[in-house]
């Protein structure tokens, strides 16, 4: 019996693994909304993006077989709804908060709808790397079961950060961020800028759902989600447009997430609801500690509609 | 409620039907076909608690002369009512099944009072002798069915530690946690069960996080109660631990894992109930059985369950179903070490104790606050 167990260490591995396991999501959509983001426009309706890419990503894994293809459907899926929202958008006069919270309502229902009959069967799953060979402890083993998408997305991060900062489409979404009138004056469309940045936006974030139904937990039904697309774009903010804080901030809310269970099962069970909503409250502190009313956030693009 | 459900042809069969029941009145219109109406909270196909209950409206629609209409994804809301009233109006049925707990009070018992002449049968609540005559309650004691899935995990364990991903403490789930563990201990008494709350009933990444917790602190049999098991189910099996299912069947999910499960059998009751209201015969108000009564079921063993955990399971099941066996009886002492039911007392399936229940017993780990 003592062999097989861990005590209190399984604390400190279960947040490392949950870390891993649960932060691929929030790096996707984060990533991908900083993208749309930093190129001046913000996109709320990632949340659809995400549930409809889980429920599209699993649908055609399990027709075709492989869960690459899903991967590839869930991307187009997402880069569909990004050209939808930033179409709309593109029409004078039109709030790209409200037509957000309208696609992550439309996204969530027609997944819902198209995905009624997906939550019976099983579908092919995406495989993990086992990078944990060497060691003879099975949790850590277990925790170290990695999927590829973890990896391209934790690859993504520094490139983004990278590319922002070196390249000249990195610099014309900055600039559309900054000042639009600016890229306007360098010959550059403004709205085809953005249209991009938000597809591309939207083809991460349904990658993102992807790994939620075909890698962990690793099946479609309504409640996959429970929130986390809209959790990725709050994280964002306090993340401040900064793609490696990105990066960071999955991590710290994959392990956030992995908390409440782990300290369950070591047996320390009073204000197991605190625990749970350990996430929630990271975000909200981080909030807090940051905001200030003197000044405007730090590296926010200034075309955000919600620093405008 | 669903509008798009509403087609101009359920209006012009509505319309048909209330045209003929004021020529003929509404016993004539109902003769040449009973029309069943199934009213569920989630999805039909959740492998969980709205597919057991999809799997008995099945078994009625095999009836003859009985007509099925189905509904899904209705909220605990005034939803439910306008549901109940298009079923009533437009399809004409004259029997409801409202599956969820929330329907009852005040919605069940608002519609059974506006339409004196029809029957509605509420899973899970609590049927007073204040309420309508034509509303009834029924319910199934699954903690046997939990008890012999704890027996079977017992005997199946290695490491002695068994898990228990759990949605909230509520009655209902304590009463599973706490009759799985004392059926686990009958076979290993030196095993405990570890419980997770996970807060709600479907959080699919906080029971797969559950799940992975459990079984790095050494846990290898597991079993749940949540409305999906589906996500417990498979990454349990994946990690190489067994399960022990709910609600429904999912060995089909990981047949190599599953050792056996508490299932409803609503197919068997609905049928019953059905027959009984054609043939006119009362169904009584307050509606409640185990496995005696056929309102619950074990799933059948897997492969690895081994003979002596087949003999003692299958031996407390016969105790089950002649009626002479109780699960909770004294002397039994919570995890506090707080004794809970004194020596002597039996508390037997129907106690209504057993419906307060806020402890857990020795034996599991966890709190239930």
């Amino acid at each position: 019996m003592a062999d097989a167990s861990l005590g209190l260490w399984t604390v400190p591995l279960a947040v490392f693994g949950g870390a891993i396991r649960v932060s691929t999501p929030f790096l996707f959509v984060s990533l991908g909304e900083c993208i749309t983001e930093r190129s001046g426009r913000i996109n709320l309706g990632l949340e659809g993006t995400l549930v409809m890419g889980a429920m599209s990503a699993y649908g055609i894994s399990y027709l075709s077989g492989s869960p690459w293809l899903g991967v590839l459907a869930a991307g187009i899926t997402g880069a569909l709804f990004g050209a939808l929202h930033a179409g709309i958008c593109s029409l004078p006069r039109v709030n790209d908060i409200a037509v957000g919270i309208a696609l992550m309502l439309l996204g969530t229902g027609l997944a819902f709808f198209l995905g009624k009959p997906l939550i019976e069967p099983t579908a092919a799953r995406l495989p993990a790397i086992d990078f944990g060979w060497w060691s003879d402890v099975p949790q850590l083993r277990a925790a170290l079961r990695i999927n590829v998408l973890f990896l391209i997305g934790v690859a993504i991060a520094p490139l983004l950060y990278w590319a922002f900062r070196t390249t000249r489409w990195g610099l014309l979404i900055r600039t559309a961020g900054e000042s639009a009138d600016a890229a306007r004056a360098m010959g550059h469309s403004v709205l085809l800028i953005r249209l991009r940045a938000t597809m591309v936006g939207g083809f991460l974030a349904g990658i993102g759902g992807s790994f939620l139904s075909l890698f962990y937990p690793g099946s479609w039904n309504e409640g996959l989600s429970s929130g986390q697309g809209i959790t990725a774009v709050a994280l964002v903010i306090f993340a401040r447009w900064d793609p490696m804080l990105c990066l960071w901030a999955s991590l710290a809310f994959g392990g956030a997430a992995a908390l409440g269970p782990a300290l369950q099962s070591v047996g320390i069970t009073s204000g197991y609801h605190l625990f749970n909503a350990a996430p929630y409250i990271l975000t909200l502190a981080i909030m807090i500690i940051t905001c200030s009313p003197k000044r405007t956030l730090t590296g926010a693009p200034a075309e955000l509609s919600i620093t405008r | 409620m669903d509008f798009g459900r509403i087609s101009r042809r359920h209006l012009l069969q509505g319309s048909a039907a209330l045209a003929l029941g004021s020529t003929l009145g509404i016993r004539g219109a109902a003769a040449a076909e009973t029309t069943v109406g199934f009213i569920y909270v989630g999805s039909r196909d959740d492998y969980g608690y709205n597919q057991a209950h999809a799997q008995g409206a099945a078994a009625v629609k095999k009836l003859p002369g009985i007509k099925v209409v189905e509904e899904e994804k209705v909220p605990e809301t005034d939803a439910v009512e306008k549901t109940i009233e298009s079923m009533v109006n437009l399809d004409g049925a004259t029997l409801l099944f409202p599956t969820s707990f929330g329907y009852y009070n005040p919605h069940v018992v608002k519609m059974a009072t506006k339409f004196p002449k029809l029957h509605f049968e509420h899973c899970g609540g609590l049927w007073t002798d204040k309420d309508p005559k034509n509303a009834g309650s029924y319910f199934g004691y699954i903690d046997e069915a939990q008890y012999i899935s704890g027996i079977v995990a017992g005997y199946s364990t290695k490491s002695g530690k068994l898990g228990f991903v759990a949605a909230k403490p509520i009655p209902q789930v304590l009463r599973n946690i706490n009759a799985f563990t004392l059926g686990a201990r009958l076979a290993n008494p030196k095993a405990t069960t570890q419980v997770i709350f996970t807060g709600d009933w479907s959080m699919p990444v906080k029971e797969a996080e559950a799940t992975n917790s459990l079984i790095d602190q050494g846990v290898d049999v597991l079993t749940c109660h949540v409305d999906g098991p589906k996500t417990m189910v498979e990454n349990a099996a994946r990690r190489g631990a067994m399960v022990c299912g709910y609600h429904v069947n999912q060995s089909p999910l990981a047949p190599k894992a599953y050792l056996t499960g508490a299932e409803w059998n609503w197919e068997a009751l609905y049928p019953k109930f059905v027959k009984m209201i054609v043939a006119g015969e009362p169904i009584p108000n307050f509606y409640r059985g185990g496995l005696k009564e056929e309102i619950v079921k074990v799933s059948p063993y897997g492969e690895m369950v081994s003979a002596e955990a087949r003999k003692h399971a299958d031996n407390v099941k016969a105790k089950f179903m002649s009626g002479e066996y109780t699960i909770f009886k004294g002397p039994l002492v919570d995890n506090k070490g707080k004794t809970v039911i004194a020596s002597g007392t039996d508390r037997g399936q129907q106690d209504p104790e057993l419906e307060k229940m806020d402890y857990l017993v020795e034996g599991v780990i966890g709190a239930t606050a």
